[in-house]
């Protein structure tokens, strides 16, 4: 049976040799960069040397056992099995430690409840399959989408360092100050974990959960979704970049700027070459994971799109089932999602692109009257 | 089982059945205790490869092999076919085959029932398996299908699914009602509930909470299926339902369920530690007393499996408070088995070894159930593989050695013969190194941040991710090993005396092996 382990052991060895390199052997929780996930690490080491200790004791008994009370050496059996005072014993000192371990943990979770006077506030809203964060008093919002690119999933070009970690808008918070999260989703539950805080909170449709850090540290945290929510869920990275204080006033002051810019975009007079070069990036991002980069969805939860009757004749239902979504379906309503350019850009997208070539466009300004007459 | 048949050929009057008909029609607890081994070892196979499927997707990063909703499937059927088609049949059986032999009565108390039990279960998992072919694919929101992912945006076979689990579940209740039917009934004169074998005594607890928690889980079954089809919002915010209610409903059944899992185990091994250490089990009324507390304990858990829903803070106190309650009697339970053993006479066949083994490796997965109970860590823990490690350290060392160690220890009383001790010892070795190898590198890749149910991960995962999948594809193809062992028993071998261990105690040791067809059908007495 030893030759199995050793034969075991070298072929992993021999298997694990190329990516040595890179190999990252990373055993133990983080301390993190918060006061949160710093005292959750102490609990977390806490807890493990006690169970170290009782482990050591009772296997230390057993192997004993093992060793010395064997037949083969001619141990005789006891015929003892009972004893008043060692089971009282072995049943309150455990308590005992339950005890000891449970105040400290009281401590740290009535601290991590504490969610009042917050700096910041940032809504967070899960969606299949990327974060929207919405700046509550700077009335700005974005999407935060993944940024690896398939390729690289597909195992058609090398992998990047942060790989399945890295997404296109991060979300910024200031160093030093408290910044709320308030948790919702839009359609199943999220899960919205930054390890290096010691945060991890549910997004549930229908509920608004609290959570907070305040990161002394300038840098960039990465974590993901860590409830199972369709299939892409192994593909909703949450990136943070915690940044210092000008750094951050100047950030929302562009963030601000730009999504005024964006509502002006509205007005604007667009062609229709203008708009599928928007649509197909829009497309890609808020479309394509279900609905497939060449429109050919994965049916039957996924309709196609190239050639479906909607998209070449019904442009009215087109419009709606985009912007109010199809109740009971896993369609979502991107009325709310997406700008009123995006909107328009990925409806002519898909009304033109794939051989759907029906020459019609939508313009922005449809979809904001549409939008109103609701 | 053939052995079975031609012993029993003799027995003029009341033999067995010929041909399918015995099978079918059959009311006899072994014949029936035997079906639920062999219809479980099946679907542990099948479980298995699904296991394997996973474990090869994920032994480099980057898709490979599945898809990822084909990903999601293999998670969420794993869960199913293992908890509800491995695990409990197993334990239906061997209480089947030993319960009436433990307390001296002739049959099961209600054995057509009993048929019926059993042959709904080949009916649900057909249905189950079945979801695997149909469009759409079979559910992949996993074994805990919270809503409203398994309810608005699950695949049209949930419908399918849903049945199944009502099948299951009526198959469960009404095996659980005969079991308890059999133990208030039907002992032998003399023996009291305190002189009951702690297997027997942990079956009618485990009884118990069958019939407390199977029908919650029809109830939330049911409760989905009129949000998917007759329009009601149980779940959905959108119509003004809740999706956290789920999770509450879902863990007041899931929690009880993992001890339902588990308290069989406890009492064979402790006839098996008993049996090999030679002198009698250390402390019997606090092991009785250790099973109740924890059985009436597991209601008032349940919401520890959801500490970052959001819950009140006075909400969180309680349950964690609750959980770590429960490490004290089963720390009772484990320093019992140990006592047990300290100053034995000990020997260490496949049961025995089984059994330690059990010990040890339950009681590391007891560790980091006590670690996932400190609330405020488990924010860093929840739904991480550090949980996948807890949960399958648990259950494989846990249910799975136990049943091991439980058939080992009782198939010559099965089949007449010995096994083949050689062949045996070495399905045990391969499967301890396999099953370390493939679970304990999972609190590692759970530590350092690695989410579970993800079919691709960051780079930093690579390493343990592969030896994770050595050691499952190594424990997957020794339990091959397993199947080859039991039907070599069953053919042939060294013939088994009516006690062929030692140290055994208990009336099943009392009848020749193989056990005839028909026992015990006067009485025995016990003092």
């Amino acid at each position: 049976m030893r030759v199995h382990a050793k034969r075991a052991v070298a072929l992993a060895a021999g298997l694990l040799l190329p990516v040595t390199v890179m190999a990252d052997w990373t055993m133990n929780m983080s301390p993190g960069v918060t006061s949160t996930s710093n005292q959750i690490f102490t609990l977390h080491m806490t807890i493990l040397w006690i169970c170290v200790a009782i482990g050591v004791v009772v296997f230390g008994v057993m192997f004993w056992s093992i060793f010395a009370h064997r037949k083969s050496r001619g141990a005789k059996p006891a015929n003892f099995h009972e004893n008043t005072l060692v089971e009282v014993l072995w049943t309150i000192v455990p308590l005992a430690i339950l005890v000891a371990m449970a105040i400290p943990a009281t401590t740290t979770l009535v601290e991590m409840y504490d969610t009042t006077e917050s700096d910041v506030d940032i809504k967070i809203t899960g969606y299949q399959w990327r974060w929207q964060y919405e700046y509550i008093d700077d009335d700005f919002s974005f999407f935060s989408n993944m940024s690896t690119p398939r390729d690289q999933i597909r195992n058609r070009q090398a992998k990047g360092e942060h790989y399945l970690l890295e997404v296109d808008n991060p979300v910024v918070i200031p160093v030093g100050k408290k910044v709320r999260f308030l948790l919702t989703a839009n359609d199943v539950i999220h899960s919205w974990w930054v390890p290096e805080f010691g945060v991890k909170k549910d997004a549930i449709p229908g509920f608004i959960n609290e959570t907070w850090t305040r990161v002394d540290e300038p840098g960039t945290y990465r974590g993901q979704c860590t409830e199972l929510c369709g299939k892409d869920h192994g593909f909703m990275p949450v990136v943070v970049k915690a940044v210092p204080e000008e750094e951050y006033n100047a950030w929302v002051a562009e963030q601000r700027e730009a999504a005024e810019t964006e509502r002006q975009l509205t007005e604007k007079d667009w062609t229709l070459d203008e708009l599928m070069e928007r649509g197909e990036r829009a497309y890609a991002t808020a479309c394509a994971s279900c609905h497939q980069a060449d429109g050919s969805g994965m049916p039957p939860a996924f309709p196609a799109l190239k050639g479906s009757p909607m998209a070449l004749e019904d442009m009215a239902g087109h419009i709606e089932i985009v912007v109010n979504g199809s109740p009971g379906t896993s369609m979502q309503a991107f009325g709310n999602q997406l700008s009123e350019v995006d909107l328009a850009a990925v409806i002519t997208y898909e009304r033109n692109a794939w051989g759907n070539n029906t020459g019609e466009m939508v313009t922005p300004k449809e979809i904001f009257d549409y939008k109103n007459q609701q | 089982m053939s052995a079975v048949a031609d012993t029993h050929a003799q027995d003029h009057h009341h033999g067995p059945a010929k041909g399918i008909s015995r099978w079918l029609l059959t009311t006899n607890h072994k014949d029936i205790g035997s079906m639920y081994l062999i219809f479980s070892f099946a679907m542990f196979l099948l479980g298995g490869s699904m296991a394997m499927v996973i474990r090869a997707e994920l032994f480099q990063p980057g898709l490979q092999i599945v898809e990822p909703e084909f990903f999601n499937q293999m998670t969420t059927m794993h869960g199913l076919i293992m908890v509800f088609g491995a695990v409990m049949p197993a334990f239906v059986g061997l209480a089947n085959w030993m319960l009436p032999l433990m307390v001296g009565a002739p049959d099961m108390a209600l054995p057509r029932m009993n048929n019926w039990s059993f042959w709904l279960l080949p009916c649900a998992f057909l249905i189950l398996v079945s979801t695997l072919f149909m469009q759409g694919g079979a559910p992949d929101f996993g074994w805990t299908f919270y809503a409203p992912l398994s309810t608005t945006y699950g695949p049209p076979s949930t419908t399918f699914f849903i049945f199944a689990v009502h099948i299951m579940g009526v198959s469960s209740i009404m095996g659980a009602i005969n079991v308890i039917a059999t133990i208030l009934n039907m002992r032998a004169p003399g023996m009291t509930l305190m002189k009951m074998p702690l297997f027997v005594w942990t079956w009618l607890i485990t009884a118990f909470l069958l019939i407390a928690v199977m029908p919650v889980l029809a109830g939330v079954v049911t409760m989905m299926l009129m949000d998917i089809h007759f329009g009601t919002s149980f779940f959905d915010a959108a119509g003004g339902g809740d999706p956290v209610l789920f999770q509450h409903v879902f863990w007041f059944f899931g929690h009880p369920e993992v001890y339902i899992m588990i308290l069989p185990a406890f009492g064979a091994i402790s006839h098996i530690v008993a049996a090999f250490s030679r002198k009698p089990l250390f402390g019997y009324a606090s092991m009785v007393y250790a099973v109740g507390a924890i059985a009436v304990l597991s209601f008032v858990v349940w919401a520890h499996h959801m500490f970052t829903v959001g819950m009140p803070l006075a909400g969180q106190l309680f349950f964690m408070y609750a959980t770590l309650l429960i490490a004290v009697p089963t720390g009772v339970k484990v320093f019992n088995w140990v006592t047990t053993m300290f100053r034995g006479s000990l020997s260490f066949e496949a049961p025995m070894l089984f059994a330690v083994a059990f010990i040890i490796l339950f009681t590391i997965g007891g560790f980091s159930g006590l670690m996932l109970a400190i609330a405020p860590a488990d924010f860093q823990y929840h739904d991480t593989y550090f949980v996948v490690a807890h949960f399958h350290y648990v259950l494989v060392p846990g249910a799975i050695f136990g049943i091991f160690a439980s058939a080992y220890f009782w198939l010559p009383k099965w089949t007449g013969h010995m096994y083949d001790e050689t062949l045996a010892k070495t399905h045990f070795w391969l499967s301890f190194i396999g099953m370390n190898l493939a679970f304990f590198p999972m609190h590692f890749l759970g530590l350092a941040g690695m989410p579970r149910r993800i079919p691709d991960y960051a780079l930093q995962f690579t390493d343990f991710n592969m030896i994770s999948s050595i050691g499952a594809f190594m424990f997957g193809a020794t339990q091959l090993l397993f199947l080859f062992i039991v039907v070599k028993c069953a053919r042939g071998g060294e013939k088994a005396p009516a006690k062929p261990w030692d140290g055994a105690e208990g009336l099943e040791w009392t009848v020749p092996s193989p056990a005839p067809y028909h026992t015990f059908s006067t009485p025995p007495e016990v003092k």
